[in-house]
Formats: C-alpha cells, structure tokens, sequence
C-alpha cells in the first residue's frame, strides 16, 4: 500500500509539473502581451514595467523564476489588477468557489443517489420511467439556462431568493442547486444502473434467502457494490463542479474565483491565469487522487497496480 | 440492411419518432427558416423594441429591436455547424489515434494513451481558456481547436475495437503478405472501426453544441452582430427580468437539440452494444462534463 501510495504521489506531481509547463509556455506563445492597452505606453514605461515584472528576462530564465516562486507559495503580483498580489486575489475568490461547489457536490450526491436507488430498485415501473425522464432532461438543460431561469422564478417572479451577491444564507441556495442539477441527474443514472445490475447477483440471493431485512439488504449488499462507478465518476465531477462554477459565478454575480480566469485570459494577465491553473489543478489532481484511494477501499476485488 | 436497423432506432418508438422530427425541423430551419421571416438578423424595427412574441415578430424581439425569430435561426445554423464541423475533427483526429496505438500496441500504445489519459483530466474550461488565449476571438479556429478536445473519447473507443481487431486473422494475413503498416491501419482497421466511431461521434455533437454555448455565454466565443444559441440565451440572461420570451425561445431550442441529440445517440449506442461490438463508456450521462 505505501508503495502504490508513493507512486500515485509521484505521478500526481509529475502531472502537477506537466500542466504548470504547457500552461506557462502556451501563454508566453500567444500573442499580445499584459500591456497593450488601449493606448500604447510610452517606451521608457514599457521597459519599466517588463523589468519590474521580470519580463526583460529571456523565457527559460522566467520560466524556472517562476517555479523557484511558485516553490515558495508565491504566484506573484498580478500583472493587471495593480496592488494586488495573486495571492490575495485567489484568497479571496477560492472560499467562495469552493463553498458553492462543495454544497453542489453534496447536494448532486445525496440526491441522486437517493433518486438512482428509489428507481433502480424499482425498475421498469412508473416511477422509474418518470425519474429517468426528469434526469433526462436535468442533462439536457445546461447551467447557462437552468441558472437564469431559477433567478427569474423564485428571484424575480417569487421574490423568495436573492438574485445574486453574497451575504446571507439565502444567497447560498440558488447557485449551489443551478451548478448541481446535471450532475445530480448523471449519478442518478449511474446509481440506477449499477443498482439495477447489481440486483441480479447472486450474494444478494443468499441475502434474502438468510431472511435478512431489505433495509439491510439495500445497505450493506446493494448499496456498496452499485455505488463504485458513482465513486469514479466523483473525481471528475468534483473538479467539474468546482471550475464549472465559471458561470454560476457570472449569473449570481459571485465574487469566485472563476471569473478571474475568464478576465486574465483576456487581459493577458499571466501570472492571474498561472495562478487560478495552479490552484485549480492542484485542487483536481487531489481529488482523483482521493477518489482512487477510496476506490481502492472500497472494492477489495480491485489489485494495486500502477 | 443497415439502414433499415438505422432507421428502426431513429423512428420505431414514439419517443425516438417526436426526436427525430424534433431535430429534422430544427435542421431545416437553421438552413432555410430565414428565408421564411421577412426581418434580417441585424435589421433593427424601431416601432418594436422589445415587444413580445407577435404576428410580425413570431418569437418577439429583443431590446434593441432585433427579430429574435431570425436571430434564433442564424444562432441554430452557427451552433449546429460549429457542433459538425468540431465533431468532424474529433473523428479525423481520434480514428487515426486510437488506431495506431492500438495496433501498434506496447510503449507506442502506452505513451499515446498516457497523453490521452492527462488530457482527459484537465477540466474543459482550463483548456478552453488556453485556446481563446492561443487563438484570440477568431470563433472558426476556436472551434476547430475544441474538435480537437472532443477526440479522446473516440481515440478510446477505437484503440479498444483496434485491440480485439489486430488478432483476426485477416489481418494476420495481409501481415504475413506483407502489407505495410499504415496500409494495414489504412485499409484493414479504420474502416472496420469507423462504425462505432461514427454512433459515438453522434454523442460528441451534443457536447460541442454545449460547449459552444457556454463559451459565447462566457462572451469568449461568437461575436456581435454574429450569433448563436449560446450568445441568444447570455442576452436573454441580461434582459430576462422585463422580456422573458429572449431567454425562453434561444433557451428551449438549445435544450430540445441537446435532450434529442442525446436520447438518439444514447439509443444508437445501445444498438451497436446488442450486436456485440462492446466498449460503452462514454454517454449522454458525461455529455454535461464538457461545460
């Protein structure tokens, strides 16, 4: 096990190097650079700001200052918001990105694998013909429309719910169930599935042959077994619902981090973008790197290899 | 023969019926519902701005007096040609890729699809806002670079069918006959694997019509007076408190093309599993991951 353990760690900061490199390199490729503005600046302030941005130094040389930088903690000051570290941005966006995204991860995954088990213990009867409807469409429906929709519903035509902006517990209601809805209908299918799969197997037989409850029997022999795919399909997820938040953010107007992505991709705010790519793929790595291990755990059947 | 059985999956139940007609009207209209409307997408109607759905104006129009009407269909004719053109990268891209390393099997096969693997992993919109660093606001290379996204599914697919390909005797035969590699790929396995890539191919188009919308929602992609459905429905959001219809009209028509997309491409696939060609990985159930 601390052998897998090792490895895993090893190929997870491979992998955390691979994508600082590419995404380093990709933007100092693209054209435009953090200081073309509308106007052009003068020469002698140009010069200036590339030195005090260390961009005078030749591309290999910023490249290993940045990782000496980003070795420390630092992702440096933020080429465009002035007087702001890319530090302090992130600190301030992360909790709020984080927050939604973890109550949408927590409502995606006891919804639905409540809904996928009331339909997947039932299959081919009404109810599960109509849930399997609904999750249908909660695919189908994208954030970019479910979002405004429940803003104008019960924001703007209820008045029960705060359109956006943060501060009460209110506010934390809308934008948390728009980012969940689709990946609450995906691990409602995906518990259906499993669970109707894994009702034909034989130990769940002897189960009820021994005269077991069926509570039991749904928690201790269906349950574990059906819910191993919605265990992998959770990495992904996760990370999807945290970076997916981009929009939430912009519909509910948000203070997260998403936003800073969009604009210094823009702005052709380096050090922003590097920064919010670090933290996010750090985050991501994390988590897969967390749902594997659980994995494990959970399916003795599944061998250690790398 | 086959056609039949693609026309039994399109057509023989009730629901697959109402999709098939459902997509086949949106089609038309992005290709000639212009044509039937006697606004243009950039006329502006002074006398009506902001009215809701009319006789003159069939889906209202929006705040600055534009026929949303038109403007939905020109939106339907970029998303869904976006949607093909992207799906058609994916394809040209993933059948070579999947095909070689699975043929070729060992260290070639392990480090293509290692590559495959920490792509997989990178969330969409980090890669997205890469390719709008990389190609700026040109939407046509934007999109032609997200097709470039969509093809590891398809390159999974193959490499798996190429696998159990590569042990059949007819290609041992053209081996021993000597047939050159890339013949071999060229002609003896992509177009034993271009079936199952194709019915996987349909489930690609729904998520690039997503991803579409989602970066023009962002304001990332398609640009004004230009549109789609993803730039419709960000408008609509801005104007949705005082005229409802911009955001439910652009909103319906995306969400119908994803739901139908969808059921038709989820059925296509059960199809090719019944016959015993394996592999269900992808579905419409990952579709939303690509946003």
């Amino acid at each position: 096990m601390a052998r897998y353990l090792l490895i895993r760690l090893g190929l997870t900061l491979l992998t955390f190097w691979l994508i600082v490199t590419v995404v380093f390199f990709l933007m100092r490729l693209a054209p435009g650079g953090p200081f073309d503005g509308e106007r052009r600046l003068p020469p002698e302030v140009e010069t200036n700001l590339r030195a005090a941005y260390n961009l005078d130094q030749s591309l290999p040389r910023q490249y290993i200052d940045y990782l000496a930088m980003l070795g420390r903690g630092d992702l440096g000051p933020s080429f465009r918001q002035k007087d702001f570290s890319v530090n302090e941005l992130v600190a301030t966006g992360l909790p709020v990105s984080l927050t939604i995204g973890g109550l949408a991860l927590l409502i995606a995954t006891t919804v639905g694998i409540a809904v996928g088990l009331k339909a997947g213990l039932a299959p081919n009867t009404r109810t599960d013909t109509w849930l399997m409807g609904l999750t249908n469409i909660g695919i189908a429906l994208p954030t970019i429309i479910v979002a405004p929709l429940l803003v104008l519903i019960f924001g703007v035509a209820l008045g029960w719910l705060p359109t956006g902006g943060l501060g009460s517990f209110n506010h934390y209601i809308l934008p948390p169930i728009a980012l969940a809805m689709p990946f609450t209908a995906a691990i409602a299918r995906l518990t259906r599935g499993s669970v109707v799969e894994t009702l034909s197997e034989g130990h769940l037989q002897t189960a009820r042959a021994k005269g077991l409850p069926e509570s039991l029997i749904i928690r201790r022999h269906i349950l574990p077994i059906a819910l191993l795919p919605v265990v992998s399909y959770l990495g992904p997820a996760a990370a999807a619902l945290l970076t997916g938040s981009v929009v939430i953010e912009q519909v509910f107007e948000l203070p997260g981090i998403g936003r800073y992505l969009v604009q210094g991709a823009l702005n052709r705010d380096y050090t922003l973008v590097m920064g919010v790519v670090v933290v996010y793929a750090a985050l991501i790595l994390l988590f897969n790197l967390l749902v594997d291990l659980a994995y494990v755990r959970m399916d003795p059947r599944i061998r250690l290899q790398t | 023969m086959i056609r039949s059985r693609l026309t039994r999956v399109l057509f023989d139940t009730r629901l697959a019926r109402a999709c098939s007609l459902i997509l086949i009207t949106i089609v038309l209209l992005a290709w000639l519902g212009p044509v039937f409307s006697s606004w243009e997408y950039d006329q502006i109607d002074w006398d009506a701005l902001e009215s809701p759905p009319s006789l003159q104006h069939w889906f209202g129009t929006d705040f600055i007096g534009r026929d949303l009407f038109v403007r939905s269909m020109l939106g339907a004719r970029v998303s869904l040609g976006i949607a093909l053109i992207a799906t058609l990268v994916s394809v040209l891209v993933g059948i070579p890729w999947g095909a070689v390393a699975g043929y070729l099997g060992g260290r070639t096969d392990q480090l293509m699809m290692r590559i495959v693997d920490v792509l997989y992993a990178l969330p969409f919109i980090l890669i997205v806002i890469l390719l709008v660093v990389i190609f700026g606001r040109n939407p046509y290379l934007l999109f032609m670079a997200l097709g470039a996204i969509f093809w590891l599914d398809i390159a999974r697919i193959v490499r798996g069918q190429t696998l159990r390909l590569r042990e059949q005797p007819f290609i041992g035969a053209a081996r021993i006959l000597g047939v050159a590699t890339p013949a071999i790929i060229w002609r003896h396995v992509v177009p034993n694997v271009l079936g199952p890539a194709l019915v996987y191919a349909t489930l690609t188009i729904p998520g690039v019509i997503l991803a579409e919308s989602f970066i023009s929602f962002l304001g990332l992609g398609i640009q004004e007076p230009n549109t789609s459905w993803g730039v419709l429905i960000a408008d609509g959001t801005q104007t949705m408190e005082s005229s409802p219809w911009t955001l439910i009209f652009p909103g319906t028509l995306l969400a119908m093309t994803i739901w139908c997309t969808n059921m038709l491409g989820d059925r296509l696939r059960d199809q090719l599993d019944a016959t015993g060609a394996g592999y269900t990985r992808t579905s419409s159930t990952r579709t939303h991951m690509r946003t």
